[in-house]
This record gives structure tokens, C-alpha cells and sequence, in this order.
């Protein structure tokens, strides 16, 4: 202890340093933490926090008995992968086509093009959805009316969320993933392939057994990142395109938005805190676990 | 560069690949079009047959149903330079100066403190406890601080900028050590310029994430007058009622006020700046992906 404090002294210049973020993390991180005994308890603003009265398992015991924590915790995860697979199968497939077909004026234009609706928030994207499937001015029924077909009630629809929200996750995120996997194809050296070429493979076996098996290291690392974060759902996206609709709730709510909800809305504070730290803890053990594992098959690819 | 012979397994790819790739760029553009499309189209159109994708009847009554009183949409856009400015600047200072301290080898608990950061990557306490610290504890509520504080530390960005940094030899820190400067002028005066780079890119996504948020606005602030761009479409969008009490401050008598079109007119000057800069911005994005790819 005494070292530290030592050494700490002679450092001090770098631990002034080091206090802004150290100091923010704190605030905004660790006392949220602690703060999540809020969970075992039942909030009373007057009293904050700490002085809020106990009642154990309680908002747990109300957050599962009433069926909704295995329903927002199946949507957040049916979906997670949904997106998982659906994007990435789109961000490989656009990464070895960009980077193995010619034409490089298209090239520079489609990726800058796919790339763009990154740069958009989550309200345009709303916005967006608006324009194409509002009941009475969306472009949508316009064209359904031309056809003669009736209209159809895309916001009230279960059916159609599950597939619209797959689609716009893929929309904004597709051209942030295929930059990654382009870098990573990049990464490779072209020799092997130009090899292969010479012996006579075509592009596609080139494809399958030269640039996938490269790419492997990048994908790995992606899908740990998102399979340990596949109890958290984009907010956002979720909140901004469905807004809050209970006719559709069944399809469309997630832990992120339900714990939402109950906060803003609802005066059950200590159950949203329930539901709340029941997703951190779901995370952290994903996490613990998938990088566990990753660790026994090939240590390299683990994040800790 | 190679020579390829056109093979049909290549001519073959090609095709799949323009094909793919255009109809994907389509579907990313389309929306962009439909929104011009919907702010230039006349309001009884709209009405009458809903939006169209092809420009119809043109007419310019949305813009100048906004110019009629644009205070609103001006204030927005100065709150959110002056959160956007005030954070990037801040934070990605912040975040640089610990990346810089973290990656120093002769500080001894440096492992200590990179676990420090690190581990709130993995776990945290919820949006619940957080939220009633900045709103009971913190006094967020309506206070143009709100917006700036919680996006301004960023461990990610953190772990990038120290990624980088560790690629700088640490003989320049310590020949500057020689010379008598201190730790924080080393990190002025050298470390800064040479890491100028990713400097550069972190700032980039810095100011996109301020640019483009909206959740701070949705949880803390009440007052119009502090609301976000992002915010203030979303409540444009979910109320047309807004743009009609709009009108009347403005003093105009509208028989009907060309809510649908207008609505898409606002969504285009809020999103204006962003695709005018996107295509000078965009390769250093592309470059800041890759970066964080490497070492991420």
C-alpha cells in the first residue's frame, strides 16, 4: 500500500491525468452499480436509493410471475439473432464482392451509397418508415390502392414488424460491417490467392477456400462481440420505428424497451430496476461464458 | 495490377455482384429520394393520394410554411452545435489524455486502472439506478449539461486511442522526460500531434454520436428551447399539432397547414448538414473503421 501511495506521488501528473475519465466513470458507471440494490427495493422518490424500504426478491418475483420477463427476453434474443445472421450474411457477401469485382467507379459509389444510412439517427429512420407505411399517406398503401389491393395497417401489424425491423437493423447497419470485413479481406496477403488462381481454381473456389478461411479471425471477433451482447436491444431502433403501440407489443418489446416503459410510465421503479439488472447480469454471463469458451478453442480470438 | 482473364466463373460473379450491390445501394437510397419527393410535393396531393415516389404536383408551401417561424428549428440547431462542439471537444480530449496515461509502461498500476475501464464494458447497473442519479442526485433535469456529460467518456474510444498510441515508441516520451518536460506538455507537444490520426477519427465519431442524439434530450429535458435537433423532429413528427401551434405563434391564419409535406421538409433541413458533409467526411470514417478493426 505504501508503494502505491509512492509511487502514485512521483506519477502524479499522470493521475491527474487519468482523473476526468477515472472521476466519470465513477459517476456515471460505478454508482449506478451500486445503485442497482434498487432492484430489492421499493423506490420512494422522497426517500432516494438507499433509504427506500427492502422487499427481497419481490420486483423479480412481479417481473417474472407476470410473464413478461420470458417474453421481452425471447423477442430481445429471436431478434438479436435475426440480425445477427441477417447481417452479417449481407456484410460478408458485400465485402468479397466489393473487393473481388471490377468496375471501381461503381464500387466507390454503391459502397459510399450503402454506407450512408449510418450516418442517420434513429428518428429519421422513423421518419422514414412514416413516409412508406403511415395507414393514410404512406407510399405503401399508395401503391396498394393503384393496384386495387385494400390497405394494410403496417403499424398494427405483428408480422410486419418482425420482418421491417430485420430489414432496417440491415439498413443502417450493412454498410458499417461490410467496411470492417472489406478491411479485413484487405489484410490478407494476395499472394495465395493469385496461387490458387494460377493452379487453376475459379473465383468461386477461391472464394470458399482461400478468402473465407481469412476472414475467419474478423468474424470471430464480431460475433463474440455481438452474441455477448445479445440480451441488450438497440433501443433505438425498436423504440423510434415502433414507438409505443401496446397492440403490438407482443411482437416488438424488448427488455431495453420494457424497462424503459416501466420507468417513464409506470410508478414501478424497483421492477423496472429488476428488469434492468436482470439484463446486466444475463450479459455478464454470456459474456463470461462465450469468452470461455472461445478461450478453450483458440485462445487468440478471446476478448479478455 | 493483375491482368483477369474473363473467365465465366469471373463474368458470372460480376453480374451476381452488380445486381447485389445495386439493388442494395437502391434500398439505401430510395428513402433519402421519398423524403425530398415528400417536402416538395403539394400538400393537397398528399392528402388526396398520399406521398408518391415521383415528384407530382411541386410546390414549395412546406418551406415556407417553416420559414414563417423557424425560431424553433434555429434554436434546435444551435443547441445541438454548442452540445456537439463542447463534447467532442471535451471528451475526446478526456478520452486521450487516460488512452495516453494507460498505455504508459512505467506507470505501474496501469493494469489496475485498464481493468478499471474495462470492466464497465461488461457490466453495469441499468438504465434505472443511472437515470434517478443524473435526474434525483445530479439535477439533470432541463439543464443543457445533460446533453454533454453522459456521452463524454467513451471506454471503446478509449481502448482505440490506446491502441494506437502503443504503436509510438516510448523513447519519445522519455528523450522529452530528459529534456524536462513534464508528463503533460509530453502529451501536448508530442504525443498529440503524432497521434493526429485517430485523434481525428475519434472526434469524427464523437461529434456524429452528439450530432445524432436524441435519448439525453428524451429522458432529461422538458424545456423546448434545450431540445435537440433529433428530438425536436421526433416531437414535430409525433404531434402534428406542434406545427399548427407553430403557425399560430407566428400569427399566420392557415386554413390547413401542410402538416404531411412539412413534416417531411423538416426531416430534410435536419439532415441537410449530414449529407452535405458526407462526402468529405466519409473516407476518414472509412479510415476510422479500420483502425478500430485492427486493434479492436
Amino acid at each position: 500500500m505504501a508503494s502505491f501511495i509512492r509511487h502514485l506521488k512521483r506519477k502524479k501528473v499522470l493521475l491527474l491525468m487519468l482523473m476526468p475519465a477515472f472521476i466519470h466513470v465513477l459517476i456515471f458507471s460505478y454508482l449506478p452499480m451500486a445503485g442497482s440494490i434498487l432492484a430489492f427495493k421499493q423506490f420512494r422518490y422522497n426517500l432516494g436509493i438507499f433509504k427506500s424500504p427492502w422487499v427481497g426478491f419481490d420486483n423479480f418475483r412481479f417481473f417474472f410471475i407476470s410473464g413478461d420477463a420470458l417474453h421481452v427476453t425471447v423477442n430481445t434474443l429471436l431478434y438479436n439473432l435475426a440480425f445477427i445472421t441477417v447481417n452479417n450474411f449481407l456484410e460478408i457477401s458485400f465485402a468479397i464482392i466489393l473487393s473481388e469485382m471490377s468496375g471501381r467507379i461503381f464500387k466507390k459509389i454503391t459502397q459510399s451509397v450503402m454506407f450512408l444510412p449510418y450516418f442517420i439517427s434513429w428518428v429519421i429512420a422513423g421518419v422514414i418508415v412514416y413516409n412508406f407505411f403511415n395507414y393514410e399517406f404512406g407510399v405503401f398503401n399508395g401503391i396498394m390502392k393503384t393496384l386495387g389491393l385494400p390497405p394494410v395497417d403496417v403499424y398494427n401489424s405483428a408480422n410486419w414488424w418482425r420482418v421491417l425491423l430485420v430489414f432496417f437493423s440491415a439498413w443502417k447497419n450493412v454498410g458499417y460491417g461490410t467496411i470492417i470485413y472489406l478491411s479485413a479481406i484487405m489484410g490478407v496477403d494476395h499472394e495465395m490467392f493469385d496461387a490458387a488462381e494460377i493452379d487453376g481454381a475459379n473465383l468461386y473456389q477461391r472464394i470458399r477456400h482461400i478468402m473465407l478461411p481469412c476472414m475467419v479471425p474478423t468474424m470471430m471477433i464480431l460475433l463474440l462481440l455481438s452474441v455477448s451482447n445479445i440480451f441488450r436491444g438497440d433501443f433505438g431502433l425498436f423504440y423510434q420505428l415502433v414507438g409505443t403501440n401496446p397492440l403490438v407489443y407482443d411482437a416488438t418489446d424488448i427488455i431495453d424497451t420494457y424497462v424503459f416503459r416501466s420507468l417513464m410510465t409506470s410508478s414501478d421503479i424497483g421492477m423496472a430496476a429488476a428488469a434492468g439488472l436482470y439484463q446486466s447480469v444475463m450479459c455478464f454471463v454470456t459474456i463470461l461464458i462465450v469468452n470461455k469458451i472461445v478461450k478453450r478453442i483458440q485462445s487468440d480470438y478471446a476478448l479478455f | 495490377m493483375r491482368k483477369r482473364r474473363k473467365t465465366t466463373d469471373v463474368i458470372s460473379f460480376n453480374i451476381i455482384g452488380y445486381i447485389m450491390l445495386s439493388i442494395f445501394s437502391f434500398v439505401c437510397i430510395l428513402p433519402f429520394w421519398m423524403i425530398i419527393v415528400g417536402s416538395i410535393t403539394s400538400e393537397s396531393y398528399i392528402t388526396a393520394h398520399g406521398y408518391s415516389i415521383m415528384p407530382v404536383e411541386f410546390s414549395t408551401e412546406s418551406f415556407k410554411y417553416i420559414m414563417n417561424d423557424a425560431t424553433g428549428i434555429l434554436r434546435a440547431y444551435g443547441v445541438t452545435t454548442l452540445v456537439t462542439v463542447t463534447g467532442t471537444f471535451f471528451g475526446v480530449f478526456i478520452n486521450a489524455m487516460a488512452a495516453y496515461v494507460l498505455q504508459r509502461k512505467d506507470f505501474r498500476f496501469r493494469n489496475f486502472f485498464s481493468f478499471y475501464f474495462f470492466f464497465t464494458t461488461l457490466f453495469s447497473g441499468g438504465l434505472v439506478p443511472w437515470y434517478i442519479l443524473c435526474v434525483k442526485y445530479l439535477h439533470f433535469k432541463d439543464r443543457i449539461y445533460a446533453l454533454i456529460l453522459p456521452g463524454l467518456v467513451s471506454v471503446w474510444n478509449m481502448l482505440i486511442i490506446k491502441g494506437f498510441l502503443g504503436g509510438i515508441p516510448d523513447a519519445v516520451s522519455e528523450s522529452a522526460h530528459i529534456d524536462g518536460a513534464n508528463d503533460f506538455r509530453i502529451f501536448i507537444q508530442i504525443i498529440l500531434p503524432l497521434a493526429k490520426p485517430v485523434i481525428a477519427t475519434i472526434s469524427l465519431f464523437t461529434a456524429l454520436n452528439y450530432w445524432n442524439d436524441w435519448y439525453n434530450s428524451m429522458l432529461f429535458i422538458n424545456n423546448e428551447k434545450l431540445f435537440m435537433l433529433q428530438f425536436y423532429l421526433y416531437k414535430l413528427i409525433g404531434s402534428a399539432q406542434g406545427l399548427q401551434i407553430a403557425a399560430d405563434k407566428a400569427g399566420v391564419v392557415i386554413e390547413r397547414p401542410p402538416i404531411q409535406s412539412t413534416k417531411m421538409a423538416m426531416t430534410l433541413i435536419v439532415i441537410g448538414p449530414i449529407i452535405f458533409l458526407y462526402p468529405f467526411v466519409q473516407k476518414y470514417f472509412v479510415k476510422g473503421i479500420t483502425i478500430g478493426a485492427i486493434k479492436g
